[in-house]
Parts: structure tokens; sequence; C-alpha cells
């Protein structure tokens, strides 16, 4: 359209005339402004359009229910009424933790009518009610006063009978723990808050939180039940500051009951001591003692440098610098390794630690893995100790388990390593689907180490000589190794306080578990002719529990005969 | 309808074949909503400030014929009559919100309202649709080259509005003045240099208020970390949603209505979310979304200037206003004190809008016979 020329003219035109009845001789310029208009309209338009759909998604994401969670958890703790924590049940469903719906009893004192006739309608109901408090709380006058906690069901249907107006009930949950102490160390508990602050609880706070399925976990309250009784019997006999106690699969890491004494009501942890709440079993470092011979021992066998029937002089104690190495149960004679393990020889241990030298020692045990913090889903988890520099006086002292100090969990793991053919384990207290199996770990020690290693702690228990014979529950070959060490304390060995423990596996022959038993401090009886040794306290203990255990995880007996016929068998490669 | 004969040439008559119909029937539709809303939110508001329970419904009743006429009143306009009511408008509310600065009512610290026999009136309501409209003529006398410095006068009377506004002061309704005049510039051509030095500054401004400006400080703050201070009337909001879910807890379930002073204004549509859920909130969001959109298709249809940036003007200060203050209910933005247009209660701002709502109608009517590229010529009839 020409238009330069109508622009020319400069044709008068009231201005309020232009636009609405419309002057084509000067739409050029005009039209120019609006198609750029247009243009820019689209893009307010497109803007608008964003910003409608913002507020769609907006509303989509908070309102609906399948985004309710996420949206939840954005929130500050408390401001709703958060997921329900999942449940935790053991091995068999049999619940552990759950969550107990409770109200709390709020207030709008402007809108009660009657304060003290209130206080005392509610002190009817609520026997814990304190009156001053309540009556204080109703006359300040305040929107919003919280007067009571934790109401049961009954007492809340009660109160609302009253009819009193300006009375509110928020829903609250409690977790609760039907089993009291049972597995007070392994699940741990939660503040008023829910928030994991030990245990499982802390350890896997974030898959509870989310709520849903139950976990399960590994442990068998019936074998944890057996483990814990029979522990609280053992620290009553003998006078034990604590006990410490584990029943692990072998083969596949599971822990079935986890136990340390003295332990602690997770429904009022608040009264709890600090020792009642430390986990002698993951988070204590101890030095073993002997029940390290275990592992000295399947070194010097899988390094190949010694057999069974090597012999080792174990005549005359070892005097290294300013220290004595002595034995026990001294034979004062050379001894073949079977018999050094049996008879428990620091001296002979000494020797065969020296065999293989530092270095060697410390592969294996960081192999095994003493030297560094086990994985496991509890964050109570000690960290093992040893001496730096590591000596020639050390390796001959961690060969029969002093001054090196580990976690019995540790322990458990590594000797479960051992025995299981020589995988190693990893682990667990969470039941995983037979497919999330994690894979078998590395070799670490061939198959027929592993089986003379089951061996010579089936001679241990099995023989009237071994020191763990108060384990044998006939009928289950159990094998084991006992370690009594004294206790250190401000940096010398007392000679009245010792850690008396006992690690074993049954049946020998195709081990399926491992138990762990640890007394502190066990005091000498009478019936034990006064001695504290693992042999007379934590031995016995074991045994006990694997009696009353074997036959609920299902251990096919094996007729004595045959394993006796299978000892002396093995007696016989001596 | 066949109420009206095409052939009908009566003022009604006209008006009816004419009128944006989709819009006028969505605003129709806004109303009604807005009205049950009413009624379903105040009622306890009132009560809680010890008034009669129905106090705000009955004003509101009172008060929506009023809107009504001035709407279709207005609508009836040519556009010349709508920018001859625009300034006098905005003369008048110039003087009154003068006025108010040195006489008015203080409210929650701020000096807003107006007292006139009994009623009280906040002239700043009707201030932004006179300026827009206003600023609408100016920009395009610009362009038409008639030697009126039209971009200096519009942005003249705009900083003299958003100066009186901030004063009072009403931070939001500066901040909306300013970026509807922003968005209206933008389409009148602003080259794109100077948009991009001006969102520069703007974004400048925005840090230097929240450095320097408390009251922005806190705002922020408590938006950006929700833990640093009283988030109260947000939280309440979205928990209310929450609450809602997708079908709502039932009309008169709520207790937001209970909690939030604002349920009855700012804080309506988590009240909404609430009582009717998710889905009347998004059908809510759909009508604003079909009004703002339908509005600016048929500003983009506008053949002269004038009614292009008035009609898209007032399309933006309606769908921003919308737009903001669901944002907020629902914490996406700072809190603001903005009203949902139609939906919220407010005398003041019933008027205003039905003001707005009938320039809009006015603007965007089929004008046959304007048009002049001949290619809409057809489609006016």
């Amino acid at each position: 359209m020409a238009t330069a020329p109508y622009r020319k003219q400069r044709v008068h035109v009231p201005s309020d005339m232009v636009g609405s009845e419309g002057q084509p001789w000067l739409s050029g310029r005009n039209n120019r402004a609006i198609d750029l208009g247009r243009n820019r309209l689209l893009m307010a338009g497109a803007i608008f359009l964003f910003a409608f759909s913002a507020i769609g998604v907006r509303l989509v994401e908070l309102a609906m229910p399948f985004s309710q969670q996420k949206g939840m958890m954005q929130l500050a703790a408390g401001a709703l009424a958060p997921v329900e924590r999942a449940d935790i049940v053991d091995r068999n469903g049999i619940v552990i933790a759950t969550n107990l719906k409770t109200a709390s009893l709020e207030a709008d004192t402007t809108e009660v009518p009657d304060h003290a006739l209130t206080v005392e309608r509610l002190a009817d109901e609520l026997p814990t009610l304190d009156i001053k408090r309540a009556g204080k709380q109703l006359a300040s006058g305040r929107r919003y006063v919280v007067l009571h906690n934790d109401l049961s069901p009954r007492q809340q249907a009660a109160i609302n009978m009253l009819g009193i107006p300006g009375l509110r009930f928020v829903s609250d949950e409690r977790r609760i723990y039907p089993q009291d102490n049972l597995t007070a160390h392994a699940v741990g508990y939660v503040d008023v808050d829910n928030n994991g602050l030990a245990g499982i609880e802390r350890g896997l706070d974030e898959r509870l939180r989310q709520g849903g399925a139950s976990l399960q976990l590994t442990l068998d309250l019936r074998v944890q039940h057996a483990l814990r009784d029979e522990m609280l019997q053992a620290v009553a006999r003998f006078s034990a500051i604590g006990a410490a106690g584990m029943v692990m699969d072998v083969n596949n890491g599971e822990v079935l009951a986890l136990a340390s004494l003295p332990d602690f009501d997770p429904n009022g942890k608040l009264n709890n001591t600090d020792e009642a709440q430390f986990n002698r079993i993951t988070l204590g470092s101890y030095e073993m003692g002997s029940t390290f011979k275990v592992f000295n021992t399947a070194m010097v066998l899988d390094s190949g440098t010694a057999g069974l029937n090597d012999v080792f002089d174990a005549t005359d104690p070892i005097r290294i610098s300013r220290f004595t190495i002595n034995d026990f149960h001294a034979k004062r004679r050379p001894m073949s390794v079977t018999e050094i393990f049996l008879y428990s020889s620091n001296i002979g241990s000494a020797k065969m630690a020296l065999q293989i030298g530092g270095k060697g020692q410390k592969d294996f045990l960081e192999k095994l893995g003493l030297m560094r913090r086990p994985e496991f889903e509890l964050r109570e988890l000690g960290e093992p100790s040893w001496p730096r520099p590591w000596g020639e006086i050390s390796t001959m002292t961690i060969s029969y388990g002093h001054g090196m100090a580990v976690s019995p969990l540790q322990m458990g793991v590594a000797v479960a390593s051992l025995v299981n053919g020589g995988r190693m384990v990893r682990p667990t207290l969470v039941s995983s689907e037979p497919g999330e199996r994690p894979e078998p770990g590395p070799q670490v020690v061939s198959e027929t180490t592993s089986k003379q290693i089951r061996y010579l702690m089936r001679l241990v228990v099995g023989t009237p000589e071994g020191t763990g014979k108060q384990a044998d529950v006939p009928g289950y070959e159990v094998a084991g190794k006992t370690g009594t060490a004294d206790k250190q304390q401000a940096g010398r060995y007392r000679k009245d306080a010792r850690i008396s423990s006992f690690v074993g596996i049954f049946p020998a022959s195709k081990p399926r578990y491992l138990i762990f038993v640890m007394l502190d401090e066990p005091k000498g009886i009478k019936e034990t002719f006064n001695y504290a040794t693992a042999g007379w306290t934590a031995a016995p203990t074991a045994g006990s529990v694997i009696r009353r255990i074997a036959p609920m995880l299902g251990v096919a007996p094996i007729p004595v005969e045959v394993d006796g016929a299978k000892l002396a068998a093995f007696g016989g490669v001596n | 309808m066949s109420t009206f004969a095409r052939t009908d040439t009566s003022i009604l008559g006209q008006w009816w074949w004419t009128v944006d119909r989709w819009i006028l029937g969505a605003i129709g539709l806004l109303i009604i909503v807005g009205t049950l809303l009413t009624l379903a939110a105040s009622p306890s508001v009132a009560e809680r400030i010890n008034m009669d329970g129905y106090f705000f419904v009955k004003k509101h009743l009172m008060l929506l014929p009023v809107g009504l006429v001035i709407m279709f009143g207005v609508s009836l306009a040519p556009p010349n009559l709508v920018k001859r009511l625009a300034v006098a408008l905005l003369v008048f509310s110039f003087i009154l919100m003068l006025l108010t600065l040195t006489i008015g009512e203080e409210r929650n610290g701020a000096q807003r309202w107006l007292s006139l026999g009994g009623m009280s009136l906040q002239p700043s309501e009707f201030l932004k649709p006179a300026l827009i409209v206003f600023a609408a003529w100016m920009f395009s006398e610009q362009n038409r080259a008639s030697g009126v410095p039209g971009n200096l006068i519009a942005l003249g009377a705009w900083a003299t509005a958003a100066g009186m506004l901030a004063m009072q002061p009403d931070f939001g309704q500066a901040f909306l003045v300013t970026v509807v005049i922003g968005g209206m510039f933008f389409v009148a051509g602003m080259p794109m240099i100077l948009v991009g030095g001006l969102l520069a500054v703007g974004a400048v401004g925005g840090v230097f208020a929240y450095l320097y400006v408390p009251h922005v400080t806190s705002r922020i703050d408590r938006f950006l970390d929700p833990a640093s201070g009283d988030t109260f009337q947000v939280n309440t909001a979205i928990n209310a949603f929450r609450q809602g879910g997708p079908f709502g807890r039932g009309p008169g379930e709520g207790v937001v209505k209970r909690i939030l002073p604002d349920a009855h204004t700012d804080y309506i549509f988590a009240v909404v979310g609430e009582e009717f859920g998710a889905i009347a909130c998004l059908l809510l969001v759909s009508l604003f979304a079909f009004i703002v959109l339908r509005g600016l298709a048929r500003a983009f249809a506008a053949e002269d200037h004038f009614t292009q940036l008035a009609a898209s003007g007032l399309i933006f200060l309606f769908g921003l206003q919308a737009a903001i203050n669901m944002a907020v209910n629902l914490n996406l933005l700072p809190s603001k004190g903005m009203t949902l247009p139609f939906i919220s209660y407010g005398g003041s701002s019933l008027l205003a809008l039905s003001l707005t709502a009938g320039m809009i109608l006015a603007l965007l009517r089929r004008r046959p016979g304007i048009a002049i590229g001949g290619a809409s010529v057809g489609r006016a009839t």
C-alpha cells in the first residue's frame, strides 16, 4: 500500500477520532507499530501461559495424593502429621518397632468458658495432668496452649464427651518397642520427633522415614531372647560388669542376634545411662586374647610355611626387652601347630607369627577386615586399633590377641569368613530377598585351611583337654576358641579384670552359625574353682545358648558316634 | 441467544452483537464464583473481628449491582469515551490519593483508605485502570507522530502514580503498576536494547531493595528460607492445599479461613483449595487464563494502536494480579498484598474491577468498518 504520499498531506485529524473511525491515511506508521505490538503480544501471551501453567503444576504437586509424600518432606518438621515411620520386624515378621497413634490436647484459651471447671473435669480424665500448670496456661489468654501430650484413644474420647469448647486434639505418633529391652542396641530408638538416634533407627533413618512396607531385619527374636537370657544369667552368676553376644549366619553374614549388656528400654530411653547405651558388639574395641590364635593359625597354615604337624619349640618363655611371653597352660616342650592351638600356647603362637613376619601378619589381618571399620547398617562402629610402629614384639603379642583391639563384630566376621570355606562375609542386619543378596566376598583362605581351622576349633571344644569343652553340646559339633585377656587400665594390664570370650561355630563339619559371647570382668565363683577364664565363663554360656537355639534353627543333629569318629580321625592326623 | 435480532440497531442490540461474549461470560462466571466464595470465606473472618457474620456478604451484595451497572455502562462506550473517562478518572484519583496521604485512614501501618460517608474507598484501585488507558493513549500518540511527546507524558504519569503508591506505602501496587506500564511500553515498541537495560535496572533495583529496605529483606528471606522468620500465613495456605487434596474437604469444612486474617481477601485461593479442592482451583486458574489469553488474542486482532495498547494493558493488570495472588498462595512468590480479581472480597476493588472489565469489553468490541487492511472486514460482522 502506498502510504508515504498520504503522510505528507498532513491532514488535520482531531485526535479523538483516530482509532475509532480509523484514518486510512495514517495507517502506514500505525500499522508498523501495530504489527510490532502483535509480535510482542505473542510474547506476553506466552509468558502468561507459562505463569498459569506453573500455577497449575504447583497445585497438582501440592494437592494430588501421589505427590503428598514428597511435599510433606519439604515442610518443616512438625508442621503436618508426617508420613508414618515404617515398622521394624524380625526375620519371622514379629514386630520390633511400630507406631502408636496418640493425641495431644490443645486449647484456645479465649474460647474455653470456665477455666476452673475445665481443669477439674480434665483432671478427672487425666490423672497425670499438672493442675497448677494447666490453670496457669488457661489463664494466659493465649490462643494456643498444649495442655497434655500422649492421650490414649480412651482418654481422647472421654475428653471429647465433656464437650468443653476451645479444646482440640492434634494427632501424634509415638514409636513403640513392644519387646522393650530385647533388641535395644540393634534397633536403637528415636527422639520425640521420631528422628532415629541409635541403632537401625539411626542407621536406616531415611528408609524408615519414607514409611511404606515394614523393614525386615535378619534378627530372630527367639534366638535374640535365648542369647540375651543366657547372657543375663551369666552376668548375674559371675558378677560381670557387662556382656556382649552375637549369633551370625557364617555363610551370608546375616546377624540373627546381637545383644549387649547392660541394656536399656528404648521406650523410656531418656533415663538411660551412656553405659547402658554403649553397644559392646559394634562400638567397643577389645583386646581379644587367645581367640586371635584362630587368625594366627589360619595365617600360618594358609601360607603353606607350616602344616598341622610342624613343631615349634615352646619349652622356654620368650624374653624380649622387658617383656616375657609365657603360657597359661605351660607344657614346656616343643609342640605341633595343633597342640599349640589346642593348649593355647602363647610361646608357640608367637614363634609361628615370627615365621610369617610383621608385614605378612598385617596383610593377613587386613584381608580379614580387622584393620578397618566394618561396613554395617549401624553407625555405632568402633575403630580397631593396633600398635604403631608394628615391631617384632607387636607381631608376637598380636599372634595371641594382645596389643591389637577389634570389635566383637569384626571378630565374628573374620572367624565366619575363615570357617565357611574361606569366603569373606559382609555382616548385615537387614533381610534381603534371595535375588538381592550380595555376592559372596573374595576367597580369603583356601578351603583346606578353612577345614583345618574348623577341626582345630572342634578339638578345643570336643576333647577333654580343650579349654572350650564346656561349650560342647552333643550332636551339634560345636567348635570354638576361648580367649581371656587382661584388661588394660592406664597403660598397664590388670590382673583382676579380664575380658573372657568364646567364639564358636556349629556344626563343625558344615558350619552354619557363629556364636560369640563375651563377659566383661567376670569374677570366679566356687563352682568354677574361682576361675574367671573364658573356659569357665564364656564357653558354658555359649554352650547354653547353642543348646537352646540349635533346635529352633533347624540344625540337624549328628549322631554322637559319628562325631566322635570324625574327631578321632582328625586327631589321628596329629 | 436470540434476544436481539442481527438487524436490531438499538444500542443494546449493537452491543450484544459486537461485545466479546466469551469474555463477558467468563467474567460473569468469575463474579458468580466470587460471590459464592465471599459467602464461604468471609463469615468466619467477620466473626473473628466481632462483626455480624454476614457483614462482608451484605456489603458485597450491595455493591455487586453497582459494579454490574458500571461494567455494563462502560462497556457501551466507544474508545474515545473510554479515553475521556480514563483522563477524568486519572485526575480524580490523583486528587483522592493526595487526600488519602493527608487525611486518609490508617490501617495496618498504611494510608490507603479514604472515608466517604461511612464507606471507605481505596483510590489506588481506580488509579490503576485510569493510568493504563491514559498511558496507552499517550504511547499511541507518540507513534502517530502528532507532535505530542506521548512516551514522556505516559512515563511521567506512571512515575507520579508509582511515587504516590510508594508513599502510602503500597509497594505491591507500585510494583504491579510498574510491571504493567513496562509491559505496555514493550508492546508499544520499546527498543529491545532498552528492554534489556530496563530488566537489568529492575534486577539491580531488586537487589538494592533486598539489601536496603528491611521490609523487603524480611519478606524475601522468609520466602527463600522458611525457617528464618514467621511464615505463618504461607505455611497455613500450603497446608490448606494439602488438606484439600484434589476434591477438597467440602464447603464449610475448611479451617484456614478461621485462622488466616486475610482469608477472604489475599488468601481466598487457599480457602478454595481447602474446601473445594485442587480440581476446582485448576478450573479457576483456567478461567483466569482463558480471560487473559482470549483478551490478548482479541487485542492481537485489534486494528488500531490505542485499542491494542489499552486492551492489552488492562489485561496485563488483570492477569498479573491474578497470577501473583495465586502464586503467593502457593508459595511460588514471596508474599505481597494482592487480591484475586472478582474472587477476593473488597468493595473498592470490586467497583474498580467492574470498571476495568467494562473498559476491556468496550475496547474489545468488534467495530465494523474500521479495518484498514481489509483482512478483517468480513470477520467483524
